[in-house]
C-alpha cells in the first residue's frame, strides 16, 4: 500500500508536465523480459489495431500512448480504463479522440498488469511496472 | 537610319508578344516545381494555393474565384475560412464566419449551405457569390443526432429544392458493446431510425427536424464524400465501411482479411435504398453482400439480396471523405463528367500497412461508371513508407472544382488546399 502511494505519487508529478524530459523520480526498476513479451503479446493481440505498432494512435480517433498524462499517471485509472473501457468523450493532452474503447475485463490479471508495464516502458515511456495486486485491487473496487 | 528606326519597333512588337504571352499564361497559374509534392499523371501539375493552419473539410470555389473552406474545428472563432486568390494561384484568408465546427459546404442558386455535427445553415449571397450577411444565416435543419463517431454532417442539393444531409451512426456494427470482442448486433439496430442514413430536407423551410425531413436512404454506416451527378439527376455517396472484423471475431477474421474488408463502396441512391449496415458488409475480394458476423455472419453467407448492390467497390478502410463529379472543361475529355474521389487514408488496416492518402478517378459514362478506377493524385503522404506507417504529411478531405476547371483538395491534417492543373496543350 505504501509502494502504491509513492507511485501514484510519483507519477502524478509526471502527469502534470508530460512533454518535458523525464522526470528524476521516474527510476524504474528493470522489468523482467518475460513480463515485457507476455505484454508485447496482449498488447499486437488487443491494443494494436487500434493504438497502431508504434503506439501513436489514430489523429482525432484512437489516442496515442506515448508519454500522455494518462498512460504516464495514475496506475488505478489507467487500469481501469483497461478493464472498463472508455466511452465518454475524452480529451488528452489538448487532442480529442472520437472512438469507444471497449472494455477488457476479459483479460486477467496478469495481463492488464503485463499489457500495461510493456506500454509504460515502451514507445519512450518510462513509467513504474503495474502489479497484479494493482489490478486485483483496482477490479474489486467499485467501478 | 533604317537600322534605327527597325530597333525600336521590334523591340516594341516583342515586348507586345510577351506581354500577350504572359496574360494568356497567366490565367492558369504556374505548378509548385515539385507539383506540392504529388505524383499525378502525365500534363498535370499542382500548386498549393494555400496553408490554413486549420483543418479544411469541404470547400467551395466560386465563379469569381472565392474560396470558401468548412473547418472541423473553429479557428479564432471562425468555423467557415473565406480566401482570395492571387493571380499566381496562392491565396490569401481574407475571412471568416460562423462560429461552428462541421465539415459540409455546398453553393447552389445563389446560397451558401454549410452544416455544423448537428445543423445546417444557409446563407444569401450576393452576385458576386458573396455572402451578405455573414452573421444571420437561415437554419434550415436542426435537432440532428451527434455522437462521438460520424458525427459530421455532410451535405449536397439537388435540382428540385431538397438538400440531402448525411447523418452518421455513432456506432461501427451496431453491437450491444460497440467495437467489443464477440459482441452481437443489437436485434434489429434501433439506431437505424434517426442514423446511418441520408435524409432529405427542403431548401428553404426553417427549423426542419425529422419530423420535416425524410429518410431518403438507409443502412449507411457513414458518409463524408457525397455528390449530386448531373447527367442522370442522381445522388452518389462515398460510404465508410465498418470496422474491427479480426478484434471483434478474431476466430473468422485473420489480420490479413481485416484489413482488406469490407470494401469502401460508392452507392447510386434512390428513394428508399437499404445499403445494409450493419447487417451486411460488402465483400469486395469475393464481389458478394456478406452477413455481418454481429448478425449471424460466418465470412460466406450471403445476406439478403433487397440490400443495395454498390456501383464500385474499393480498398477496404481508405476512409473516402470526398466525391465531386468533374464537369469542367480544362481535362482531357476522359475525365469529363467522371468522378473523382478523395481518400483519408487508413488506419484499421494494422497490423497490415495503411493505405489511401490519395486521390482516385472513377469513368463514367451516361452517369454510371464504366472501366477501371485509377490513383490520380498520390503520395499526399510524404513517402510510400509515410503512407504504409500511417504517419502522413497530409490527408485528402474535400473536393471543388474551380471556375476554370482546376481541381481544389483540401488537406484537414496539415491544413494544405492543393490546385490540380492540367497544362499541356
Amino acid at each position: 500500500m505504501v509502494l502504491l502511494t509513492i507511485m501514484v505519487g510519483g507519477s502524478t508529478q509526471l502527469s502534470a508536465q508530460t512533454k518535458s524530459k523525464q522526470a528524476p523520480v521516474a527510476k524504474t526498476k528493470a522489468v523482467s523480459a518475460a513480463v515485457l513479451a507476455n505484454g508485447k503479446k496482449v498488447y499486437t493481440k488487443y491494443c494494436l489495431a487500434c493504438h497502431m505498432a508504434d503506439g501513436g494512435g489514430v489523429q482525432n480517433m484512437n489516442p496515442p500512448l506515448i508519454k500522455t498524462s494518462y498512460v504516464l499517471g495514475n496506475a488505478t485509472k489507467l487500469i481501469k480504463v483497461i478493464l472498463n473501457g472508455m466511452s465518454e468523450g475524452v480529451e488528452i493532452d489538448g487532442e480529442t479522440y472520437t472512438n469507444i474503447m471497449p472494455p477488457h475485463g476479459f483479460l486477467t490479471d496478469q495481463e492488464v498488469a503485463d499489457v500495461l508495464t510493456y506500454v509504460r516502458s515502451s514507445f519512450g515511456n518510462k513509467a513504474p511496472a503495474i502489479k497484479v495486486a494493482e489490478v486485483k485491487a483496482a477490479r474489486t473496487a467499485k467501478k | 537610319m533604317k537600322r534605327k528606326f527597325l530597333w525600336p519597333a521590334l523591340l516594341l512588337s516583342g515586348a507586345f508578344l510577351t506581354l500577350y504571352a504572359f496574360k494568356s499564361i497567366s490565367v492558369l497559374p504556374t505548378p509548385d516545381p515539385d507539383n506540392a509534392g504529388l505524383v499525378l499523371p502525365q500534363g498535370f501539375g499542382a500548386l498549393k494555393v494555400a496553408e490554413t493552419g486549420a483543418k479544411p473539410r469541404h470547400i467551395v470555389v466560386t465563379p469569381q474565384g472565392t474560396i470558401y473552406v468548412k473547418l472541423a474545428r473553429v479557428k479564432d472563432n471562425k468555423g467557415i475560412m473565406v480566401l482570395q486568390e492571387n493571380k499566381d494561384g496562392k491565396a490569401q484568408v481574407t475571412g471568416g464566419f460562423g462560429d461552428y465546427p462541421g465539415t459540409g459546404i455546398y453553393r447552389k442558386d445563389g446560397y451558401l449551405y454549410t452544416s455544423s455535427n448537428t445543423e445546417v445553415f444557409r446563407y444569401k449571397l450576393n452576385d458576386k457569390n458573396e455572402v451578405i450577411d455573414p452573421t444571420k444565416p437561415e437554419k434550415i435543419v436542426t435537432g440532428l443526432k451527434m455522437g462521438r463517431q460520424h458525427e459530421t454532417k455532410s451535405l449536397v442539393l439537388d435540382n428540385d429544392g431538397n438538400v440531402y444531409v448525411n447523418i452518421g451512426v455513432n456506432s461501427n456494427s451496431c453491437q450491444e458493446q460497440d467495437r467489443g470482442l464477440r459482441s452481437a448486433g443489437i436485434p434489429g439496430c434501433p439506431l437505424l431510425d434517426s442514423m446511418a442514413g441520408i435524409w432529405q430536407f427542403k431548401k428553404d423551410k426553417l427549423n426542419q427536424s425529422y419530423g420535416q425531413g425524410i429518410r431518403y436512404a438507409s443502412g449507411l454506416r457513414n458518409v463524408v464524400g457525397l455528390d449530386w451527378n448531373q447527367q442522370n439527376n442522381q445522388l452518389f455517396v462515398m460510404q465508410h465501411g465498418r470496422d474491427n472484423l479480426n478484434s471483434s471475431w478474431p476466430e473468422l477474421y485473420n489480420e490479413k482479411e481485416s484489413a482488406e474488408l469490407p470494401a469502401e463502396c460508392l452507392y447510386a441512391l434512390k428513394k428508399g435504398d437499404n445499403a445494409g449496415w450493419p447487417f451486411m458488409y460488402y465483400d469486395g475480394v469475393q464481389n458478394k453482400k456478406i452477413v455481418a458476423p454481429e448478425y449471424g455472419g460466418d465470412k460466406k453467407k450471403e445476406a439478403d439480396a433487397k440490400y443495395l448492390d454498390p456501383a464500385v467497390a474499393f480498398p477496404a478502410h481508405t476512409a473516402p471523405n470526398g466525391l465531386l463529379f468533374y464537369t469542367g472543361n480544362m481535362f482531357p475529355e476522359k475525365y469529363k463528367n467522371g468522378a473523382f474521389i478523395a481518400f483519408h487514408g487508413s488506419w484499421n488496416r494494422a497490423p497490415e500497412p495503411q493505405k489511401g492518402f490519395f486521390v482516385v478517378f472513377q469513368p463514367f459514362k451516361d452517369g454510371k461508371p464504366v472501366g477501371k478506377w485509377e490513383i490520380f493524385a498520390d503520395n499526399f503522404a510524404g513517402s510510400p513508407e509515410k503512407a504504409a506507417s500511417g504517419r502522413v504529411d497530409h490527408r485528402p478531405c474535400g473536393l471543388a472544382q474551380g471556375p476554370d476547371g482546376s481541381l481544389y483538395v483540401t488537406d484537414d491534417s496539415k491544413g494544405t488546399i492543393y490546385r490540380i492543373v492540367y497544362n499541356k496543350k
